[in-house]
């Protein structure tokens, strides 16, 4: 067994066949993250010893005849989903020793369904960036090259993925963050659309954009996640009554109309980049769909509606970290504004701080009418782009971003040109619709590159059968 | 001299619905709860937690509203109100802002020699408690238990001239809502709770003046001392041809005085968002029909109804609808009893006089509209006397018990043939001869003496009327013979 490309479907192919135990699956994990974790970074915490006796337990189960669908499959998840008794630290000094009282939902269904909780893995501070960089704790590395990064902000996830330290991984995705990472390591990111997946426990960011994501090895390893967290949840007043049919693993694409919206395929898209994505176009156009150029007017818009409306979200979700009731407290301060000044003056990085600013500008005064309330008529707008297109194409092909991974420590340029490197990811973010980023080769520096599907939010199972036709032509999707 | 000056005022008023859960998690709330244990990640603010709407609190406010008159909005949604406080769990607190749940509706209110006035409202809409700080020393506490609880804000119009009327609109309110089970209204416990605007304008001028809001006012005579100190202030500045400040101050009840709390450049940028977490709240008609199904009728209507209907006087319907438990107990009472004039003679004299006596509410004590009924029409058919009546009335009122039958068991039916009561009334005479003599000597009162002594020797049984009946019968044939005796001798003397 090559644990490195083991993907959950082989994995559990093993455990049914007893040619694999859990506990020899579990050691494999700990052997790896123990043999490369302090180089990659990847985990910020992994309780092995948990991990190992949870792998014990599992094997008795299916021994006793338990056939869990995740039965001993050990996963990773992003440090800003709760998992009680577990730190959920958000990458953050604020949340540093913050133990979560209660499970998240995802966290939940999964150990429902059978599957160890591994570890945490390290992020952008909050799930802000787009590098994992501006985690307080640790640095991540692309494991495809050292010394670049693996994006974010589920940077962790990204690198635990791609550098064979999990079998899959739990992110989430506010505007890219699971498929900028994935397409810069080199995995399988997928995006529900919005309400699909309960984002109880999940540590807030922008809660109208804000989705659990999975980062695996596999298309089908995605779809059986999503499957198993998606629907609806009681404690989640924003989830989807609807469940839509399962994907049926189908990967035929004749009938199918994929569109190439023109916006995403722009001059300053990189041409090794632009390439992966109309060569997938090609391929697909080869198996049977047929691929047509479509227009998504308002694309140009979507990075600044974004930029507004998630940072005013974020200012006020971001409040409640003020050092009264858990995390950061300054020590030694007398008056209530000096407690709230000064915990969350140390708690929280820079970053934070630069979007916590903007977010309260942007809802202070008559900023509100201005911007706030412009930004959402432009997220209608974009909105409706997208129905529109999704009229005359079943889905969208694009680039994920418009390059492939930087180096560690170099600038995105300024914070608006770093704004429009999420413009492919964060229409979809805006509109609330579903995406899947695909690996489709490398560049000549040998960084992977991945392509984008996007499809309307009940219909995933169309992302995940032009994604498992393109994976099948790389020779992934085991 | 002339007023000069009209007060307008306007009331908010918070009132905690009547519902188990908190507003937005399943954490039950109790008065009395020890600090922070009517708590979960959600009311508490903790990361990754979300709201989620409570539906029974939804029904509560959409009561209010059709109580009150209001057009309940089809559609409203939730907003994030920012502001850092340690009694906002989340540094901001959920309420509805842009879209409330109610719009419009008025409250009725009766002032000076029972004329009726209408206050309208705004607006009525749902918002979440915040938690209580407890200040020790040089330490500050923070209780979470009222973090998350369902509150609604009515929004009267400043269309109140005077701290009594202001009392009035609190007072009606209170018994409207109680009325329909929307709140405990119960002000120790801050179940209501009020800020106040108020301005004062030149007579005959339509323009308003200058507005002060005043906070943290928890009592209703508290909202008219208030009114009545503002008043005064802001004439005083007026006369003095000063100009009120629009600012914020405070009710201080121990000085019984407003303080300054901050001038409106202070006033804060709440930054209101729409609630992403929670998404539109959608009242259909069909619901608010159903709910309007399970109103009462309101108090002011019912008042007159029972006066029409059994023909009380207005002072009793006052009474009995003071509240609706009493006014629903008179009425299946009444229909029990078919005569409703005297069942609220009972209610009003006897029944809340033992509500008085024992500290016991008509809820808690034992007796209900049945036994009342069967008690009453016990003692009309003279089954009993009015004496044991009422003492079968107290003991079931603190112990419970079915009249009939303790009527029965006890033997405690009243003596009313006259055949049984003769011998006794005969014994009383004879026992007390002075008293008969008495009488003969013009003092009235002695058959009373007599006829207690026959109610002694019937242990209570004997039926009074008809006691005092046979005794007078059996003295003015006395007095026939004595009067013929004394004629005679009068006759024999002249």
């Amino acid at each position: 067994m090559e644990f490195a490309k083991l993907t959950i479907r082989a994995a559990l192919e093993g455990l049914r066949k007893r040619t694999l135990s859990a506990v020899e699956l579990a050691q494999a994990v700990v052997g790896a993250v123990e043999a490369c974790n302090s180089t990659l970074g990847a985990y910020l915490w992994f309780d092995r010893e948990a991990v190992l006796k949870e792998a014990a337990a599992a094997d008795e189960a299916r021994a006793a005849g338990s056939d869990l669908p995740l039965l001993g499959i050990p996963l990773a998840l992003k440090d800003n989903i709760c998992v009680a008794g577990e730190p959920c630290g958000c990458a953050s000094r604020m949340l540093e020793g913050f133990i979560a009282p209660y499970d998240s939902t995802v966290a939940e269904r999964l150990r429902g369904a059978g599957a160890i909780l591994a570890g945490r893995t390290n992020m952008d501070e909050f799930a802000l960036g787009t590098s994992t960089e501006s985690s307080a704790v640790q640095l991540t590395r692309n494991p495809a090259a050292g010394d670049y990064v693996p994006g974010g902000s589920s940077g962790g996830s990204a690198a635990a993925v791609a550098g064979g330290l999990a079998l899959a991984a739990l992110g989430s995705d506010t505007g890219g963050s699971v498929r900028q990472p994935a397409s810069h390591c080199g995995c399988v990111g997928v995006k529900p659309g919005y309400g699909r997946i309960s984002r109880f426990g999940v540590v807030a960011c922008a809660s109208s954009f804000d989705q659990v994501g999975v980062l695996t090895k596999s298309v089908a390893d995605a779809a059986l996640l999503v499957n198993i967290m998606a629907g609806f949840d009681p404690r989640d007043a924003t989830t989807l009554m609807v469940k839509p049919a399962a994907w049926d693993g189908s990967s035929d694409l004749h009938g199918m109309r994929l569109g190439l919206p023109m916006e995403y395929f722009v001059d300053w898209v990189e041409p090794e980049v632009k390439s992966a994505a109309l060569a997938a176009a090609e391929r697909c156009r080869e198996l049977g769909a047929e691929v047509i150029e479509v227009s998504l007017p308002h694309a140009d818009y979507g990075p600044a509606a974004y930029c507004v409306l998630a940072a005013a979200e974020l200012s006020t979700n971001m409040a409640r970290f003020d050092g009264v009731r858990y995390g950061e407290r300054a020590a030694g301060v007398k008056r209530i504004e000096g407690l709230y000044g000064e915990s969350r003056g140390a708690g929280l990085g820079s970053e934070v701080k630069r979007r916590i600013l903007f977010g309260t500008h942007m809802l202070s005064g008559a900023n509100y009418e201005r911007y706030f309330m412009q930004a959402q008529r432009v997220r209608a707008l974009v909105g409706d782009d997208f129905s529109k297109a999704f009229e005359c194409c079943d889905a969208l092909l694009t680039p994920v971003v418009p390059a492939a991974a930087r180096k560690l420590g170099e600038s995105d340029g300024s914070p608006v040109e770093a704004y429009r490197n999420d413009s492919f990811v964060v229409g979809v973010n805006l509109a609330g619709v579903g995406a899947l980023t695909v690996p489709y080769g490398t560049t000549a520096a040998g960084l992977p590159v991945g392509v984008q599907v996007i499809a309307p939010t009940l219909q995933e199972s169309r992302l995940y059968r032009v994604a498992s036709a393109l994976e099948a032509m790389i020779g992934g999707g085991r | 001299m002339k007023a000069q000056y009209e007060m307008r005022a306007g009331l908010e008023i918070h009132v905690q619905l009547k519902v188990a859960a908190k507003l937005f998690c399943t954490c039950d709330f109790s008065f009395a709860a020890e600090p922070n244990s009517c708590v979960c990640p959600v009311c508490l603010g903790y990361p990754g937690a979300l709201p989620v709407l409570n539906g029974a609190a939804v029904a509560q406010a959409v009561k209010a509203g059709l109580m009150l008159g209001c057009e309940i909005n089809s559609v409203s949604s939730f907003d994030r109100k920012n502001y850092f406080y340690p009694d906002a769990a989340k540094n901001y607190q959920i309420t509805q802002n842009f879209n409330p749940l109610c719009r419009g509706g008025a409250i009725e209110i009766q002032v000076g020699d029972g004329e009726v006035r209408e206050i309208g409202l705004t607006r009525i809409h749902l918002e979440e408690d915040v938690a209580k700080s407890v200040h020790h020393g040089d330490c500050s506490g923070i209780d979470f238990n009222r973090a998350g609880v369902a509150l609604i804000e009515i929004v009267t119009r400043p269309e109140i001239t005077s701290a009594d009327e202001a009392v009035a609109v609190l007072t009606a309110l209170k018994e409207l809502l109680l009325y329909a089970g929307v709140s405990d209204c119960n002000l120790e416990e801050g179940n209501m709770r009020c800020d106040v605007n108020m301005s004062l304008k030149h007579c005959g001028v339509a323009e308003l003046g200058t507005k002060v809001e005043i906070k943290n006012i928890n009592t209703i005579s508290g909202v008219q001392a208030a009114l009545r100190y503002e008043a005064r202030r802001q004439g005083d500045i007026l006369a003095g041809g000063g100009s009120v400040e629009q600012e914020t101050r405070r009710w201080d009840a121990e000085t019984g005085k407003t303080v300054a709390m901050r001038a409106k450049e202070d006033a804060p940028d709440y930054r209101y968002m729409a609630e992403p977490d929670l998404p539109q709240l959608g009242v259909t008609a069909a619901e608010v029909a159903r709910l309007g199904s399970e109103l009462p009728e309101a108090p002011a209507k019912r008042r007159i109804r029972l006066v029409e209907q059994y023909g009380i006087p207005a002072y009793d319907a006052g009474v009995i609808t003071g509240s609706r438990f009493l006014a629903d107990f008179f009425e299946e009472s009444a229909g029990l009893c078919g005569n409703g004039k005297v069942v609220s003679n009972w209610i009003m004299t006897d029944v809340l006089h033992l509500v008085g006596a024992h500290g016991v509410a008509i809820e808690a004590s034992r007796i209900s509209p049945v036994e009342l009924a069967e008690l009453i029409n016990l003692v009309n058919s003279g089954t009993i006397n009015a004496a044991t009546g009422k003492e079968l009335l107290e003991e079931i009122f603190l112990q419970g018990g079915t009249p009939t039958t303790m009527v029965e068991s006890r033997g405690l039916g009243q003596i009313s043939d006259a055949a049984m009561l003769e011998d006794l009334v005969a014994a009383a005479m004879a026992d007390n001869p002075n008293s008969v003599n008495d009488w003969l000597a013009g003092k009235k009162a002695a058959a009373g003496f007599l006829v207690g002594q026959v109610m002694k020797r019937s242990r209570g049984k004997a039926d009074p009327k008809l006691v005092g009946k046979l005794i007078e019968v059996s003295l003015n044939g006395i007095r026939t013979d004595c009067v013929t005796t004394a004629e005679c001798g009068k006759g024999e003397h002249q």
